[in-house]
């Protein structure tokens, strides 16, 4: 939902082709690009797995959060939930705060994006006992 | 092709403001021997405060305390049982700046500008010096006396009476029209 937000504000094909009709050929034929074009859930999905690898090291922890913080979107609640599980089974609770101020900077402007994923994950904090950044004191500098 | 020596200072110089700030260099030695100081091991995994790395590639602090060894064990079980401080120390461990002590502004500006102010002042000076000092003595022919002696040959002369300099003179009542 937000990536599709954040991706109508950013001029690129991509965006553009959201509104155009849909082709019925079995491989979507795009005009901008050539090959398939992997849907939403499908990013989704695949940075789901990424993460819950039951025997995820740190180094790819590190390496999947910063590559999709890299992205030009902000990560479904869906894809947070496993990587904060799997800061859970690295025993990393530092990482996982990070996370979520991330998360927060990511939004920038859209100021209703972090309240939104927070709502969403409150119970894996809950459950997992990771504190936000607000409830460390550490969202002021 | 140059070799390019990729000091922390260096570094800090490319980078921008946006997103990132100095590469820190705990961990590293940097005594001085000698008068040479030693320039940032790059060989090895580096920390680095930057907002769109949120992992870096090894934790700040790695030489740590028995406190904070025991802290880490802690933190292998359940965090419910961690207490606010504690989970606040194991970020510490791990963190150097908080996103929102990355963001915080710097007043950079004020010396930027200030800098600005102060040589275009120092520049003002030099250029009063250069008025006293350097330029040649005023020409003669730019004093009010003779400017009024010119305009009166010019008119004498009848330059451009028609539509021009002469043509504004009321020769009549011997004033300008």
């Amino acid at each position: 939902m937000f990536r599709a937000a954040l991706r109508l504000s950013v001029s690129g094909a991509r965006s553009l082709t959201r509104s155009r009709p849909q082709y019925t050929a079995s491989v979507a034929a795009r005009s901008y690009s050539h090959g398939k074009q992997e849907t939403d859930e499908e990013f989704d999905a695949r940075w789901v797995t990424y993460f819950n690898k039951p025997d995820i090291d740190a180094w790819e922890l590190r390496k999947g959060m910063n590559t999709l913080i890299g992205y030009d979107l902000v990560p479904e609640p869906k894809i947070l939930e496993a990587a904060l599980r799997a800061c859970r089974r690295l025993n990393d609770l530092a990482s996982a705060i990070r996370i979520l101020e991330a998360v927060k900077d990511k939004s920038g402007p859209h100021k209703e994006i972090y309240p939104y994923v927070l709502q969403e994950l409150q119970p894996t904090l809950n459950e997992l006992g990771i504190p936000t950044p607000e409830e460390l004191g550490i969202n002021k500098a | 092709m140059e070799m390019l020596h990729l000091t922390a200072g260096r570094v800090a110089g490319l980078l921008s403001r946006r997103g990132v700030a100095v590469f820190s260099t705990s961990g590293v030695k940097m005594a001085s021997h000698g008068g040479v100081t030693e320039q940032t091991d790059m060989s090895v995994p580096l920390y680095c405060d930057r907002l769109d790395t949120p992992l870096p590639d090894r934790p700040y602090k790695d030489t740590l305390s028995a406190a904070d060894k025991s802290l880490k064990q802690k933190e292998k079980g359940p965090w419910n049982s961690l207490s606010k401080e504690e989970k606040l120390a194991l970020y510490r461990i791990m963190f150097n700046e908080t996103y929102a002590e990355m963001k915080k502004p710097t007043g950079e500006w004020k010396t930027v500008l200030g800098g600005i102010f102060f040589f275009i002042g120092f520049t003002g000076l030099v250029v009063l010096w250069q008025r006293y000092y350097v330029y040649p003595p005023h020409p003669r022919t730019l004093d009010d006396e003779w400017q009024a002696m010119q305009v009166k040959r010019m008119l004498d002369m009848r330059v451009n009476p028609v539509e021009g300099f002469s043509a504004k003179w009321d020769y009549e009542k011997g004033q300008w029209k």
